[in-house]
């Protein structure tokens, strides 16, 4: 099992504030992995340098067989070479309806004009009606994004990026504000595209994330602290200091 | 599922009706076609409103629909206005030159026309010499081109600079303010090779045609400035129609989201904002030999953020919307300045309308922009949804 | 040695029998050439004059040269007239002494005039009243000749003010470099002018470096040759041979307008030279059918571009120097050249100034900009109008207050109530309602802007309003003839330094300005703490609003104030915020600085154009922002939100 995105010895600061410090990460394919970790400990700054919102002051991150070297890259680039992100805050396109953001997901040519003379085809919607079903959006298809309820917007989030067809899904913080139910349903739709495909949550809720059932990453002022299931880490006695004792 | 274009866009069969239904009218209300209700004034007037619809449209896709407030798109059609000048005044002084010197005892050389012409048209900035870029001011089918391609250009230039390093907001719009100044000032210049701020005039000659009047030369201009909003409404909203449009509308919601999506936002930036200029461009070109003259004041940075009020107005993210701003605003600035609107006595002060129309303007944009950001084209909305 | 003492002893006696004599006396040894005066006998009479030391001989030669002296016919003495004209004054004492009779007046020409006003300046020279000393000095300096160098020299040593001493001193060496009589001595005071950098100097260098164009076969040995020009590279062809044409070397070149009347008037039966007219249409044509003509003898010959190019080709085009001393030319081109130095050294620290000027408005226009979008991120459009609603108090305050000190003073603080109130009232009613829509806010800020300038044209015309600045800022600081900077402007200058220091002081050392800053980082925390938004964002707005008041006085104390003089700010101030970094005092400081300097150094590198500098300018600033797209003083990281 060779792994799919490889961070090493990544550090970056902003205005002398070390938020990522010499940080060593893998995931293999396909895999799910959690990553916990206090306020503060970098868990965002860690989604932004593989996706390219942030660029690392040092180290490197390598992606795929190619060892694809994802520094540098824009984030267009890097979402095209197939890694798709989900934000802690929902961000659908409120103003168009449920089908057209996901169309806008699919993977298709990206390009201006290829988008411009694009008309969807016969494929394209049966691929939308499937990702519907997994999430459950089949009967707002046509309805405003907008108008959906909290937790209808996350899917709609999780299953844009399910359109996408990543093979590294970096989600971050899924269940928030979600009722139990839904967070039920979060967690099967995050398991069933774990058998595909490397997923990595960023979690507070430790309920969500042992129900997540796999590897837990538990980063700390910007590094690793422990890895390992998640009873494991929780008996080790640096975490149980982190998360407990001050 | 698969409904069709139309059926996604009704606005554009209605549109499009109701052009070719006023076109008609004019034409039969003209006086070099029909009645002569009409003067062959306002019909000029209406032929450049349709143009300004046209450039309102362009705004409100690259403002409404895409997000960047471009205090720019009025000096694109300005470019377009002086592409079309250059040729008009250098083949209809040729005719005049050529004319003048036809009685002459020994026939004139090229050399000779040449510099006769240059006198004529650059006399005003103390030169006779033709400037470099009047190389192809001979060439009518260059100079229409130009058109396209020099506002293209430079909003492709300027748009890739300014995207790529990622100026967003208004810091872009402040940009593209800085540009259109840059741009204005240039021409301001005697030395600019477009004579300074005499602009270019007597474009309402049309060079061949000396035979028409102008009462035939105007209701044929109205045609073309019909047929150029009529090609470009269906243009745009095929453009926003389906994919392009969703990308478009999400670059203006949420441009990082899009990047994360995998779309290289900068290019369909680019896209929109060349294209829009594009357009921009061909209305001047047909608004201008309408006007008769173009001058530098034309393209200040002013005339691109009154641009941006009829679109506000109007009501941006709806092509109508845009036209409706543009026919409203323009006539209501005719109807108030040209003296259409009666004073109002107020006993100690009387309210003179061409002293209080800006004010008025002002007052409203301010109370459209608090109180009703879908600007005229929401109470179309409305209409809609409750006939529906 | 004999006939040595022998002179010298007439000399003594020759002025001890001067000094005996009284003014009628001279006149009368020369009275012929008083009477009537020629250029040259006149000299004797003014050498005896001047010699004599009498006090009464400089009146005598104003009254002369101004054609009031008197010649009694019947027994030859001078007199001046009363000022009723009907007695005769004596020239010594000033007395009347009898009744206007029998009288001739002298009446010198304009040649002896000037000769006698020559005369006078070496009186006025050591004249007792400063005011005359200085007269004849700018007289002097004003056309110099070499007669005055003597005399000048002459007055140094009894000159008893310093300053006029120093002013006769750095004449004299300009008139040496001039007039002095041997090479060396010219050289010596050539160099010694090397480090002045007044315009006269360059004047009197640029005057011993005069030239004058010849044209010969040969170029000759025996003259001071500045420069050999090449036509086609120093000169243009035309140019050249009409030099030749000029001095009758060549024929005149026969113009395309000559042939074309040549053929003109030699047409016969619609043919002439052999061609039929219709094809005369191009310069060619025409040339071989005047040939053709002049071949008959009907014209003179073609003198065409060959023609031209060979008689060129036989000559040499050249300036010399109308100064014939090599060693003198020499040496005026070094100093020339040591100066120019010097020139470049001050015109740049002339141009710092102008720079640092530009600056200082700009950084006043702007920095209240620099306040409202740093703190609340939103575009005021209608600063501008802030700006001018400044002036236009100034200017009605001026209408109250007529003594413009005390007017200036009312109306700053004045200035600053007004716009602070507009800037709030604007905050409350519109800008707090498009709060999170930057884009809605300009354009509704816009709206507003539209609105102030119309209103103020309705209230105070189209026509500028002149705002006038108080006396004691009128004039300029002058350093020498290169840099200068007007008062004003060095108020400006205070101006905008005070106000740094304020709103730094504001920002960093008040209660206020913990919360505009916290605010700033983060207003949901700010709130949380106690702060309230609403109240900071407003005092920030109307802060930012009332410096551009007080801005607006500053600026319409030099330029006009119209209603649209916002409008000519209001890009040049987001511009300078742009470019500085938003939300940084520093950063706009540094931004106004840089527009306000390269403005300066654009329009110095092509003078003739403003507009010019101001486009290019502006290209400058969109491909700086390429490479600092936060600005100069860019805030990193997550402070920046992005």
């Amino acid at each position: 099992m060779s792994s799919l995105l490889e961070m090493s010895g990544v550090s970056v600061s902003f205005d002398g504030f070390k938020a990522i410090n010499n940080l060593s990460f893998q995931i293999a394919e396909p895999e799910m992995r959690a990553v916990i970790g206090p306020n503060g400990a970098g868990k965002t700054t860690f989604m932004d340098i593989v996706t390219g919102k942030t660029r690392p002051d040092t180290g490197q991150v390598l992606f795929g067989e190619m060892n694809l070297s994802l520094v540098g890259m824009s984030e267009s680039q890097i979402s095209r070479a197939g890694i798709g992100r989900k934000f802690q805050k929902p961000t659908v396109f409120e103003a168009q309806s449920v089908r057209d953001n996901l169309a806008m997901a699919l993977r298709n040519p990206r390009g201006p004009f290829d988008v411009l003379i694009f008309r969807g085809s016969r494929k394209d919607a049966n691929r939308i009606d499937e990702i519907a079903d997994q999430v459950g959006l089949v009967d707002q298809l046509s309805r405003t994004s907008g108008e959906l309820s909290h937790g209808q917007k996350q899917w709609l989030e999780i299953g844009m990026l399910l359109a996408q067809d990543p093979r590294l899904l970096l989600v971050d913080e899924p269940a928030a504000g979600m009722t139990p139910a839904e967070r039920e349903k979060t967690t099967d739709i995050l398991i069933q595209a774990a058998t595909t495909r490397s997923v990595v949550v960023v979690e507070h809720d430790m309920e969500f994330v042992r129900r997540l059932n796999c590897k837990v990453t538990v980063l700390n002022e910007g590094s690793v602290l422990a890895e390992g299931t998640l009873d494991h880490v929780t008996k080790t006695p640096e975490v149980i200091d982190v998360y407990l004792g001050r | 599922m698969e409904r069709t274009f139309v059926a996604r866009n009704p606005s554009v069969l209605w549109f499009l009706l109701g052009l070719a239904g006023f076109t008609v009218l004019i034409t039969i209300l003209s006086e070099a076609t029909g009645s002569g209700v009409i003067s062959t004034s306002f019909v000029k007037t209406l032929g450049k409103t349709l143009m300004l619809c046209l450039v309102a449209i362009a705004m409100d896709v690259v403002w409404g629909y895409c997000g960047i407030l471009s205090l720019g798109h009025f000096a694109f059609f300005g470019i377009g206005g002086y592409a079309v000048g250059m040729w008009l005044m250098y083949a209809r002084t040729k005719e005049i030159v050529v004319d003048n010197l036809a009685n002459a005892v020994i026939p004139a050389t090229e050399a000779e026309i040449n510099n006769a012409i240059g006198i004529q048209i650059f006399g005003v900035v103390g030169s006779s010499e033709f400037p470099a870029i009047w190389v192809f001011s001979d060439s009518l089918f260059l100079q229409l081109l130009a058109v396209v391609l020099v506002p293209g250009l430079l909003a492709l230039v300027f748009g890739w600079l300014a995207f790529r390093s990622r100026v967003t907001g208004v810091y872009l719009s402040i940009l593209t303010q800085a540009m259109t100044l840059a741009l204005a000032l240039y021409l301001f210049q005697n030395d600019s090779g477009l004579r300074g701020n005499n602009g270019l005039s007597g474009l309402q000659n049309i060079p061949g045609l000396g035979h028409l009047s102008q009462a035939q030369i105007s209701i044929g201009f109205f045609w073309a400035s019909a047929l150029a909003l009529g090609g470009g409404y269906p243009l745009f909203a095929w453009v926003l129609d389906g994919k392009m449009g969703s990308v478009i509308k999400a670059i203006r919601d949420d441009e990082a989201r899009v990047r994360f999506l995998g779309y290289h936002v900068e290019s369909y930036k680019l896209f929109v904002f060349t294209l829009t200029a594009m357009v921009a461009g061909i209305a001047g070109a047909l608004y201008y030999p309408q006007a008769g003259i173009i001058n530098p004041a034309e393209i200040a940075p002013i005339a691109s953020i009154y641009l941006a009020v009829w679109v506000a107005i109007g009501g941006r993210g709806r092509l109508y919307g845009a036209v409706l701003g543009a026919v409203f605003v323009s006539l209501a600035s005719s109807w108030f300045t040209g003296g259409g609107a009666p004073d109002i006595n107020l006993g100690f002060y009387v309210i003179r309308w061409t002293d209080w129309w800006l004010v008025l303007l002002g007052l409203s944009f301010v109370a459209v922009t608090l109180f009703f950001p879908g600007g005229i084209g929401s109470l179309f909305d409305k209409l809609a949804r409750r006939t529906s | 040695m004999f006939r040595l003492i022998f002179g010298v002893l007439l000399g003594v006696f020759a002025t001890s029998a001067a000094i005996a004599q009284d003014l009628q006396s001279i006149l009368q040894t020369h009275q012929e050439e008083v009477t009537k005066p020629g250029r040259r006998s006149v000299g004797v009479v003014l050498d005896d004059l001047v010699a004599s030391g009498l006090p009464e001989a400089a009146p005598f030669l104003e009254k002369w040269q101004d054609k009031e002296v008197y010649l009694r016919d019947t027994d030859g003495l001078f007199f001046y007239l009363s000022d009723d004209e009907t007695e005769i004054v004596d020239i010594t004492s000033g007395v009347a002494v009898g009744p206007a009779d029998d009288l001739t007046q002298i009446k010198p020409n304009g040649g002896v005039r000037r000769s006698i006003g020559t005369a006078l300046v070496q009186f006025q020279l050591s004249d007792p009243d400063i005011n005359r000393r200085r007269g004849a000095i700018e007289a002097i300096a004003r056309d110099m000749q070499a007669s005055q160098l003597e005399p000048l020299m002459a007055s140094i040593d009894g000159e008893t003010d310093p300053n006029l001493k120093a002013v006769k001193e750095r004449l004299v060496g300009m008139m040496r470099a001039s007039f002095g009589e041997t090479a060396e001595d010219r050289v010596a005071a050539i160099e010694g002018m090397a480090g002045d950098l007044s315009v006269d100097v360059r004047a009197v260098l640029n005057q011993i470096l005069a030239t004058k164009r010849h044209v010969a076969t040969e170029l000759p040995e025996d003259q001071n040759i500045a420069a050999v020009l090449q036509p086609g590279a120093d000169l243009p062809m035309e140019d050249a041979y009409d030099i030749l044409v000029a001095t009758e070397l060549a024929q005149p070149r026969t113009t395309q307008d000559q042939i074309k009347a040549a053929l003109t008037a030699n047409i016969i039966e619609g043919r002439v030279g052999g061609r039929a007219i219709a094809s005369l249409d191009t310069y060619e044509a025409r040339a071989t059918a005047y040939r053709a003509l002049a071949a008959d003898g009907t014209v003179a010959p073609l003198v065409g571009d060959d023609q031209v190019q060979a008689v060129l080709a036989e000559h040499v085009i050249f300036e010399v120097y109308v100064e014939k001393d090599v060693t003198i030319t020499d040496a005026a081109l070094v100093s020339l050249e040591a100066l120019q130095t010097r020139i470049a050294l001050n015109q740049s620290a002339d141009l710092f100034l102008d720079g640092l000027s530009l600056a200082s408005i700009y950084f006043l226009a702007a920095i209240g900009l620099a306040i409202t979008f740093g703190v609340m991120g939103v575009i005021n459009m209608a600063h501008g109008e802030f700006i001018m609603m400044g002036a236009y108090t100034g200017f009605v305050v001026q209408q109250f207050i007529p003594n413009y000190t005390v007017s200036i003073i009312v109306a700053l603080p004045l200035a600053f109530l007004i716009t602070f109130g507009a800037g709030v009232l604007m905050e409350r009613t519109v800008i707090r309602r498009l709060y999170h829509r930057p884009l809605e806010t300009l354009l509704a800020t816009f709206g507003i802007s539209i609105v102030l300038q119309q209103l103020a044209k309705n209230i105070f015309g189209t026509q500028a309003r002149p705002l006038t600045s108080p006396e004691w800022l009128d004039g300029a600081l002058v350093f020498n003839d290169i840099v200068a900077i007007s008062y004003i402007r060095i108020a400006i200058f205070v101006l905008a330094l005070i106000f740094l220091c304020l709103i730094l002081f504001i920002l960093k050392r008040t209660r206020l300005g913990l919360e505009v800053r916290a605010v700033t980082q983060n207003p949901r925390m700010a709130a949380s703490m106690g702060i309230n938004p609403d109240q900071i964002n407003m005092m920030t707005f109307g802060l930012g609003s009332g410096i551009a008041g007080i801005a607006g006085v500053a600026i319409g104390l030099y330029a006009k104030v119209t209603s649209e003089m916002g409008a000519d700010y209001i890009v040049q101030s987001f511009m300078t915020v742009v470019v500085g970094g938003v939300g940084n005092v520093w950063g706009t400081l540094a931004g106004a600085g840089m527009i306000g300097g390269l403005q300066k150094v654009i329009e110095w590198l092509n003078p003739s154009n403003t507009l010019a500098a101001q486009t290019y300018m502006i290209l400058f600033i969109i491909l700086f922002i390429q490479f600092r797209p936060k600005g100069i003083v860019a805030l990193k990281g997550r402070a920046a939100g992005d």
